[in-house]
């Protein structure tokens, strides 16, 4: 046993810990206590199913879904800068996409999801290509503009994508194995999101996401060091709408039906809220983001439910209420908390760095 | 002819609506870089506010929109004080974001008191329309194009001329700069937001009278972004060439397409000439270009 260990303090994270090679200091988990913590925190998420209601497992894949959209979404607004209230209509591609291919031309689930984040990825690298020129404020708008205009091609291009009325997709099956049942997609979707983060998490650490962050801090700077600002910016439109279209076509076979109404504006809107109250520039905040938003109108339809008696009319405001908690969240967090649940995350476990002894 | 030449004035009419609402935001821009997402939902509040002071007060219609003024112009001062003062010199993004966020939560506040439902304003304006030529056009629309081209001037005034104005042109192009010539910074803010509220309190009547009172009355906020685009944005000619010029082209785009497209082409055609022109003329027809250097 290296001397070192037996002095450790078993509680305080990084005592103790010598790192002696680049490996070692590269590691995202680089203290014995951290590894501990992601082995418990995994073992939670594969056991949490087993023991929950069927309703919480319908709810964590909810979050599931939408922590991989935050998660894109985040790789273009938090890492790259560039603003994006399109996020919503990428998402409705990706669904829709799978929805032609599996429901249309038979094509299978399997082939159909990496299709459909590739053309979400095509049409957003296209409406992409403004911020060549566009940045802040101009580029948000050229983003609208797409959310706009998709959303026009969902309603009118009836023969792909059903009008108002929407498609019908299957659930998704591997052999014989079909994934029809929330402890099942709940699976599915942990596998999915857990490379979604990884991907991100170590993209953001290589040459391409430092790319990303030179440009969203300075972009100017950026070229001077023979950054290709243009390339880096298509590529994170294509990166962040391929995560758009996955998290959009595994809404599509969870849910069963599509419609336009699911991939509106307020959609774009919910998604950069989830990565501002999450965190931006944060993989890990885009979960917590995820799960803040997914829990908060099930949290106040709780509360509605409880208060009936007093107010009989709460019901019919619970969507205005819950419009309402978005925007004054948002608010909130960028006032007091700009950096989000992630910095709450980070500032519990700086105390806890070298806790008792901190000094 | 008469089918190109009806779709030709009442694009030209529902351009002044634009030019109207477009100026609250060229206001806001023109004073504090700041773009208000949540334009439409003030738009909706004075819309609100008007009718509560004229159904619920029984006020006559003038008091009552000088009512609807007062509450507006409070509020728009409330809003920058809460919301945008503290995110004063935090980058962009943040500023954009919190106006998204507003917009939001005013909806929602919006649906808690007043509702989901069109509310009509009573017959304010003569019904009985106005035939131009062999086209014909209903009284409220010249109306709103008359008060347009009234505040318009009125407003290119107010930034050449007073004091104020030209403060708050100062402090759009260096706060700092501004400071130290003696402006106060937070003055000039709440007022550009007191009086983009007021505007946009006049526009909420006026569209108010034309379409009902409704959460769609919001999406209006949105469909002026192409207007303010095109026009530039710090450009107050630009808010009326470019309402006038996106009025036309989204009617003539509806009249010819949308037969063929089955409809809604109105709402997107904007939009489409938005990204046109953000590709080819990002700075707008009028806008001021922003040259960076290292």
């Amino acid at each position: 046993m290296p001397a070192g260990l037996k002095l450790r303090n078993p509680f305080a994270m990084e005592c103790g810990v010598y790192k002696t090679t680049y490996e070692q200091d590269m590691a995202l988990h680089p203290t014995p206590l951290s590894r501990l913590r992601l082995a418990a925190m995994l073992a939670v998420f594969v056991l949490f199913p087993l023991m929950a209601d069927p309703y919480y497992v319908s709810v964590a894949n909810l979050i599931a879904i939408a922590a991989i959209g935050a998660i894109g979404l985040n790789l273009l607004t938090g890492f790259t800068g560039q603003i994006s209230i399109g996020h919503g209509a990428f998402i409705g591609v990706g669904a829709y996409t799978s929805g032609y291919l599996t429901s249309q031309l038979g094509v299978p689930f399997w082939v159909a999801l990496p299709l459909a984040g590739i053309a979400a990825a095509v049409v957003g690298a296209l409406f992409g290509l403004p911020s060549l020129r566009l940045k802040g404020l101009y580029l948000a708008m050229a983003t609208l503009a797409a959310q706009v205009i998709i959303e026009f091609t969902m309603y009118h291009w009836t023969a792909v994508t059903g009008g108002s009325r929407g498609l019908l997709l299957t659930s998704p099956s591997l052999g014989g194995f079909v994934f029809n049942s929330e402890i099942r997609y709940y699976y599915l979707f942990l596998a999915l999101t857990a490379a979604a983060f990884i991907f991100a998490q170590n993209l953001t650490r290589t040459r391409v996401g430092r790319a990303f962050m030179a440009i969203r801090d300075r972009d100017l700077a950026a070229e001077v060091t023979g950054i290709e600002l243009f390339h880096y910016k298509i590529m994170a439109f294509a990166v962040s709408s391929f995560y758009a279209g996955v998290a959009g076509t595994l809404w599509g076979h969870y849910l069963t039906v599509i419609s336009p109404e699911h991939f509106t504006i307020s959609t774009s809107v919910e998604y950069l809220a989830m990565i501002i109250i999450g965190g931006l520039g944060n993989v890990t905040g885009s979960i917590f983001g995820a799960a803040f938003m997914t829990l908060i109108p099930i949290l106040l339809r709780g509360l509605s439910k409880a208060m009936t008696g007093v107010f009989p009319n709460i019901e019919t405001v619970i969507n205005a209420l819950r419009e309402f908690t978005f925007g004054a969240t948002i608010i909130i967090f960028l006032i007091f908390e700009p950096e989000g649940l992630a910095k709450m995350w980070k500032n519990i476990k700086d105390y806890f760095r070298l806790w008792p002894f901190s000094y | 002819m008469v089918f190109l030449l009806q779709l030709i004035v009442s694009g030209l009419v529902i351009g002044g609506v634009y030019a109207l609402v477009a100026l609250g935001f060229v206001l806001i821009y023109k004073a504090s870089d700041v773009i208000n997402f949540a334009q439409g939902e003030f738009l909706l509040i004075g819309a609100h506010l008007a009718l509560t002071f004229l159904l619920v007060f029984n006020l006559p219609f003038i008091p009552a929109v000088l009512g609807a003024l007062t509450v507006a112009v409070v509020l728009g001062a409330a809003v920058e004080r809460v919301v945008l003062r503290p995110l004063i010199g935090e980058p962009i993004i943040s500023m954009i974001m919190a106006t998204i966020g507003l917009s939001s939560a005013l909806r929602g506040l919006l649906q808690v008191f007043w509702g989901t439902e069109t509310r009509t304003f009573p017959n304010i304006f003569p019904q009985d329309a106005i035939n131009l030529g062999g086209v014909v056009v209903s009284q409220v629309y010249l109306w709103s194009l008359g008060i347009a081209l009234v505040l318009l001037a009125l407003f290119s005034f107010f930034f050449k001329r007073s004091i104020m104005g030209i403060a708050m042109r100062a402090t759009a192009d260096d706060q700092q700069a501004a400071l130290s010539m003696g402006i106060s910074v937070k003055v000039a803010f709440a007022v550009t937001w007191a009086l983009a509220a007021a505007i946009s309190t006049v526009g909420g009547v006026l569209l108010g009278n034309i379409n009902g009172v409704n959460i769609s009355l919001a999406h209006f906020g949105l469909k002026v972004l192409p207007v303010v685009i095109l026009g530039g944005l710090d450009s107050i000619p630009g808010a009326i060439v470019g309402g006038f010029i996106i009025g036309i082209l989204e009617n003539l785009a509806g009249g010819y397409l949308d037969p063929l497209l089955g409809g809604g082409v109105k709402e997107v055609a904007p939009f489409i000439i938005l990204v046109l022109i953000l590709m080819l003329k990002p700075y707008g027809l009028f806008g001021k270009q922003v040259i960076e250097r290292v």
